[in-house]
């Protein structure tokens, strides 16, 4: 009961209660103000001499791959392979110094200066402004020093890691070495010089290629250890297709902290980095790729295609550096490093159940400060308010409740990049007409885009009228964090039917468990977010109570209702998947496979009959985490068949999830009696 | 000397017997003798051997003229205060200090470096601890008396102790001395002048059936015993458990300190545990032979106290540590006394019952009388050096040596701030040419080898043995050294070197003089894990000093002191300048646990000879499992119920 308590204002630092806007708002700095008046050549040509590590012993890439290809790890594996198959060591060993040359970095000045010099001449035409948050970049140049570092932007975009490595070099930094994906490898030369200014290639999936991974992982310690340079990978593990955080991987995330739990480095340090476009170049790509379209291969023509792009205004980028977090500090009473003492530190062995509980919060954490750190834009305010109001709502009606959600949002920790000495009026109108591409105003009715389409077929009809939907609905998604929690709180306080606190805490909870690979909560974290939750709910007066008993503040039923409204398409997704999942035909097993393609002509119809609302089931994501969250809960059990994974439908515990969504009679919990 | 000695002991009698093949005479004893002095006085100048002991069973049993020689036969009297110093390390002569002119200076006469004049000393202090010769501290000058508790003792154990005829004391001094070990915490406590519980009462028995008889007459009155041997535990040991209302007795092994017989025809000798390495190493060498176990506590600490702490020496590659050095042991304890019924060198009779009392820490009895193996003393002896231009490559090379098993007497691989440290340690040169031949070594190896200064490490070495094989295995040591990079460095460091592995002890005490506190703790740990421990445990060091508030950079180092198959043994010297923090013994431990756990977290163990105490206690369960805790407690409940030897070390 204790922990339920009351909401308290000593909610975990984590979410700044405080409004830290302006501040942080100043510390910003503008990168491309200085390339707009002086030599980009110059600028390229000059003197880079970054700060290293302070046990740094220097060496060359060659001299680091032979590192690499020689360390007990890698020989062990090869061993072992050898061992199993029957092929001699030496051309294993050939093929791990192939896989070590396709993917060392070889970092080249020249190809940096290249970088620099053209990079500056793309972003000026792309974007409006840079930000970088200079403290961050002061307090990441020490840490450089200190202890070897990980970088860990967030990942919207391709830009992203171009962008950071760009960031280094300006702030004479040393240039990251970046782990992405293999499929950059196909752009021939522009892959080739990538992978000169730093970034280094993974597959995107390991298989079971034991060689590749022991290569691999070794490679990115080895960088570690000996601090070569700073290491940068994406949590996040793909760009996110939704402007929502992903749930963290862990798999490059282990790699990176064994060093640190193996006592082979005495600490390290995690920089989560924040990079918000106010408009992301791959916007309508991904809207496509959500709706199934397959994403199309990178491939250098196809950059020089997407040229026409640089006639077009993406307008600002914020880059925050956050504070470096100390693995050290995180690990301390959580992990028991001399779990390692007693088996050979170069033989692969799994993280053990504890290792993998901390590096799940861990990643948890480092998103989590990514988005601490998001900076927001109106644009994203106000396809809140649109989405809400579809098809088309008036001008004024935008303008009032946009300016309404301000307030509430920065009362809720956003940090919104509200362009000061403009009026509210034009501020929005002008990001009405940025976004020409998505929105329109007719009369005075603000609305949608659509796209052009002479599909019969309904599942193509309506995907196509879908497309901007998914694109609003990609910005308005960069500012769920900030409310999900409380938002979570204010339908569960619907759901239950129950002013009593705990039968709210347990609706919660569940909420909070369906929704876990949706949105990013920290593991073990369920009582805070609650707290926070209610906390913040009380403190923009929307709900009132007692230790005991809450219920809605007078003016309060507006903010409710606007919060539920926001979180309502994932209510509605579930439900319905939950819905047609419990239709007689798929009480047998089925494929993921199945799954997608029939959910999608299921979805089509219901929207096409006006009986849901949202049309954001059908975007791929959405589908893929109810079927994951279904699976975590128990409502389908996964089934290793000959022919890949089948699924198996759990009637009752579904109805359960579909009830709790929804329900129509009261909520009797079973977690209640968890307090 | 011992030529000189009775012609009925025991030990010289066998000796006068052309038995052994490659000593034909009892004259040419005494040249091997001598040369083994010389040796010895290389560590520590002691000056006359005491005359040897007669045999006998108990002095108490066997009145005769053999009972005086007995007496004095021991280095250590039972009023210890008269040359050991009692706030601090080792004999009241000497001691480091800073003359008027402020150089620093060692006093007395035993040691090599004793009358020395060391002008680095001062800049040294000063520069790594932010030290000043004006901020002195100002200790108490004489032990503080009158705030000792009075001692708890009834009348009919009072009388009962006078009946059995065994000398016993409740002076307080006699008392306040052996409430403590060596800890820092210990020392500083003394020299503020805070006293918590002491003994009661402090006993000299004098023979193994006193022994018998003290801890009976403990069982009887329900009395707690703690054995006292040399008194140079580091891990809380002696301290007296604050929570024992009953009578607490020192238990001073002191005074059994005769060796028993000689068997040289099994090469073993028959030793009271109460004697020190000292006493037992020239009592030894006046025949011609040694035992060889060298710890550097070894002027002070007893065979009993070794036995019962898992002791090791520095030369243990050729002599082995104490396990591998014991062939008997007797112990008594409240349910009797445990021993085994023959001198088989290996035996498969269960688990080794030697080895529940090797490491047992006083809380199961007292070791009264050990079989010790002993080995002529070596032909020749010889040190050496190698200079390394870093840590990285020093332990390469040690482990190397370790695989090939050619490891000499004694291997010691210091980091560059203990190397710098031996530096500050330098005597004044006597004259211009040693000077000059310094600064041309020097240049030799920083400019023409290209060694950076702060970079580079220094590996001491001490071969013994036969001529011909010490020539042989030195060659071996350095070829192995010059593939890692090292280069050999000269005799004469590798002998400074070990001539301060005496006085370096009495470093600590001079620092506490100027507001530096220090301790020196040690591990083992696998190779692998050697160079991450030693880098870990160092930055843990600094940056928690940093942490909590300590205004000056510590001095963290380390060496590596002994090699094995498997591992090595790290020790740490860690130190800093305390002014401006008010509690700084708390700091102190705090910060030295942290460095504990940081040693247990990367692969290091508890202990490699120090042993746990209460200092270490905490840590026991999670490095000897839950199980093994337990079966230790069972033997324990068996041994002793009623915790009669109850001062709570270990668990």
């Amino acid at each position: 009961m204790a922990a339920v308590s009351m909401a308290s204002p000593a909610v975990e630092s984590l979410y700044p209660q405080k409004d830290t806007t302006l501040n942080k708002r100043d510390g910003f700095e503008d990168l491309m103000e200085e390339r707009r008046h002086s030599s980009d050549l110059r600028y390229a040509m000059r003197c880079y001499t970054p700060v290293v590590y302070k046990d740094l012993v220097p060496r060359t890439p060659s001299a680091l791959r032979n590192v690499v290809l020689k360390s007990d790890q890698v020989q062990y594996v090869i061993k072992q392979l050898s061992k199993e198959t029957g092929e001699s060591p030496d051309i294993i060993s050939d093929e791990a110094a192939d896989i070590l040359e396709k993917m060392g970095h070889g970092l080249r000045l020249s190809i940096v200066r290249f970088f620099a010099f053209t990079l500056s001449k793309i972003f000026k035409a792309l974007f409006q402004k840079v930000r970088v948050n200079e403290e961050g970049i002061h307090k990441l140049h020490q840490a450089i020093q200190e202890y070897p570092v990980v970088l860990l932007p967030s990942h919207r975009s391709y830009i992203d890691f171009l962008m950071l490595s760009y960031i280094m070099y300006t702030y004479d930094l040393s240039l990251p070495v970046v782990a992405a994906g293999m499929d950059f490898m196909g752009m021939k030369i522009v892959g080739e010089m990538l992978r000169m200014s730093g970034a280094f290639f993974i597959r995107r999936s390991f298989g079971g290629d034991r060689l590749y991974w022991a290569v691999f992982s070794e490679y990115v310690k080895t960088i570690l250890r000996n601090g070569d340079a700073p290491v940068e990978f994406f949590v996040e593990g793909t760009r996110s297709r939704t402007g929502k955080s992903l749930i963290p991987k862990l798999g490059l995330l282990n790699i990176a902290i064994e060093p640190f739990l193996m006592g082979e480095v005495f600490d390290m340090y995690l920089v989560p980095i924040s990079i918000s476009y106010e408009r992301i170049l791959e916007e309508s790509l991904y809207a496509h790729e959500l709706l199934g379209v397959p994403k199309p291969k990178e491939s250098t023509s196809g950059l020089l295609k997407a040229r026409k792009i640089l006639s077009e205004n993406f307008g600002s980028i914020h880059i925050y550096f956050g504070q470096p977090v100390s693995v050290r500090s995180l690990a301390t009473g959580t992990v028991r490093r001399s779990q390692y003492n007693l088996v050979p530190r170069h033989i692969p062995r799994k993280p053990s159940g504890d290792v993998y509980r901390f590096l799940d919060a861990v990643g948890h954490r480092m998103v989590v400060l990514q988005q601490k750190n998001m900076v927001i834009s109106p644009w994203v305010l106000m396809t809140t308010v649109i989405i809400q109001n579809l098809p088309s709502m008036p001008l004024p009606d935008l303008i009032r409740q946009t300016l309404w959600l301000k307030v509430i949002a920065e009362a809720f920790g956003a940090f919104i990049d509200w362009p000061v000495n403009v009026s509210a009026d034009k501020v929005i109108r002008s990001s009405l007409a940025l976004r020409h591409n998505i929105v329109k105003t007719v009369k005075n009715q603000v609305m949608l885009c659509q796209e052009e389409t002479t599909a019969e077929f309904t599942v193509e009809k309506v995907s196509k009228s879908t497309v901007t939907v998914l694109m609003c609905a990609s910005y308005r998604n960069q500012i769920l964090h900030v409310f999900v929690r409380p938002a979570l709180v204010a339908i569960a306080f619907q759901n239950a039917h129950s002013c009593r606190k705990e039968d709210v805490y347990s609706c919660f909870s569940y909420l909070r468990e369906v929704f876990s690979d949706e949105f990013i909560f920290l593991p073990g974290n369920l009582v805070k977010d609650f707290d926070e939750g209610l906390y913040l709910l009380m403190k923009s007066g929307a709900i009132q109570g007692s230790h005991t008993d809450l219920h809605v503040a007078e003016k309060g039923s507006a903010t409710i209702s606007f919060l539920s409204a926001m979180f309502g398409p994932f209510l509605e997704g579930y439900q319905v998947i939950c819905k047609y999942l419990m239709r007689t035909e798929f009480t047998d097993d089925f494929t993921e496979k199945r799954f997608v393609a029939e959910i999608r002509n299921h979805a089509a119809e219901l929207i096409l009959t006006g009986a849901i609302k949202y049309s954001e089931v059908l975007s791929v994501d959405m589908q893929k985490n109810a079927l994951a969250a279904l699976s975590r809960l128990g409502a389908i059990e996964k089934l290793k068949t000959a022919g890949g994974t089948a699924c198996k439908v759990n009637k009752q515990t579904l109805a359960r999830v579909a009830d709790m969504l929804a329900p129509e009679l009261p909520v009797k919990s079973a977690t209640v009696a968890k307090l | 000397m011992g030529t000189e000695a009775p012609v009925s002991s025991p030990l010289t009698s066998p000796r006068s017997q052309p038995q052994h093949g490659r000593m034909a005479s009892g004259e040419r004893t005494q040249p091997r003798a001598r040369q083994r002095l010389r040796v010895m006085a290389g560590h520590l100048r002691r000056a006359e051997p005491a005359p040897p002991p007669a045999l006998g069973q108990c002095r108490a049993l066997e009145p005769g003229p053999a009972d005086s020689t007995a007496k004095t036969a021991g280095t250590i009297p039972r009023r210890r205060q008269e040359i050991l110093k009692w706030n601090g390390w080792g004999y009241n002569d000497s001691k480091f200090t800073f003359n008027k002119k402020g150089q620093g200076e060692f006093t007395g006469k035993r040691y090599r470096l004793s009358g020395m004049v060391l002008p680095a000393l001062k800049e040294w202090m000063e520069k790594s601890f932010g030290a000043s010769l004006e901020h002195r501290t100002s200790p108490r000058t004489a032990p503080n008396l009158e705030d000792l508790p009075l001692p708890i003792l009834n009348e009919e154990c009072l009388k009962e102790l006078k009946d059995i005829g065994i000398p016993f004391s409740q002076d307080p001094e006699d008392r306040l001395i052996r409430s403590h070990g060596h800890c820092l915490h210990e020392i500083f406590a003394l020299r503020e002048g805070k006293v918590e519980r002491v003994p009661d009462v402090v006993i000299w028995p004098s023979c193994h059936s006193d022994v018998v008889k003290i801890v009976k007459l403990a069982s009887k009155h329900n009395i707690c015993i703690i054995p006292f041997g040399g008194g140079t535990s580091v891990s809380d040991a002696l301290e007296c458990p604050t929570d024992e209302k009953r009578t607490i007795v020192s238990l001073d092994t002191s005074q059994m300190n005769r060796i028993l017989w000689v068997d040289e025809k099994n090469l073993t000798a028959h030793v009271e545990a109460g004697i020190t390495g000292q006493d037992l190493e020239r009592q030894l060498s006046e025949h011609g032979y040694c035992t060889g176990h060298e710890p550097d506590s070894m002027e002070f600490s007893s065979l009993g106290g070794w036995v019962a702490t898992r002791a090791s020496g520095m030369k243990k590659n050729i002599y082995g540590n104490i396990e591998d050095l014991i062939v008997y042991i007797k112990m008594v304890t409240p349910r009797g006394i445990i021993e085994k019924s023959c001198q088989g060198p290996r035996m498969s009779t269960g688990p080794d019952i030697y080895h529940f009392i090797m490491g047992s820490e006083g809380t199961l009895g007292v070791v009264t009388e050990v079989t010790i193996k002993i080995r002529s003393l070596p032909e020749y002896q010889k040190y050496g050096s190698i200079v390394f231009p870093d840590f990285e490559q020093g332990v390469a090379c040690l482990r190397e040596v370790a695989r090939q098993r050619c490891a000499p007497a004694s291997i010691r691989l210091m980091d560059n701030t203990q190397f710098q440290f031996g530096h500050a340690l330098k005597p004044q040169v006597a004259s211009i040419f040693t000077s000059f031949l310094d600064g041309l070594k020097k240049f030799y190896i920083t400019k023409f080898k290209g060694f950076d200064p702060n970079e580079l490490c220094v590996a001491t070495l001490l071969f013994e043995g036969s001529r011909e094989k010490v020539l042989q295995q030195e060659k071996h040591v350095y070829d192995i050294a010059a593939k890692v990079g090292g280069l050999a460095a000269g005799e004469d460091n590798g002998q400074r070197g070990y001539m301060l592995t005496f006085v370096i002890a009495y470093i600590r005490d001079l620092g506490m003089d100027y507001y530096i506190i220090g301790e020196s703790f040690e591990t083992s740990v696998p190779w692998d894990r050697v160079l991450d421990l030693c880098r870990n445990v160092k930055e843990k060091l600094v940056r928690e000093c940093k942490e909590r508030g300590v205004q000056f950079p510590p001095l963290a180092t380390c060496r590596v002191t002994q090699t094995y198959d498997a591992g090595a043994c790290v020790y740490f010297y860690f130190a800093f300048n305390y002014r401006g923090i008010s509690d700084p013994i708390t700091v102190f431990e705090q910060i030295e646990a942290s460095a504990r756990e940081e040693i247990l977290e990367n692969g290091g163990s508890l202990s490699h000879h120090h042993g746990v105490g209460k200092l270490r206690k905490r840590w026991l369960k999670e490095s000897i499992s839950d199980v093994g805790v337990g079966m230790l407690k069972s033997v324990k409940e068996y041994v002793d119920p009623n915790n009669i030897f109850g001062n709570q070390n270990l668990l």
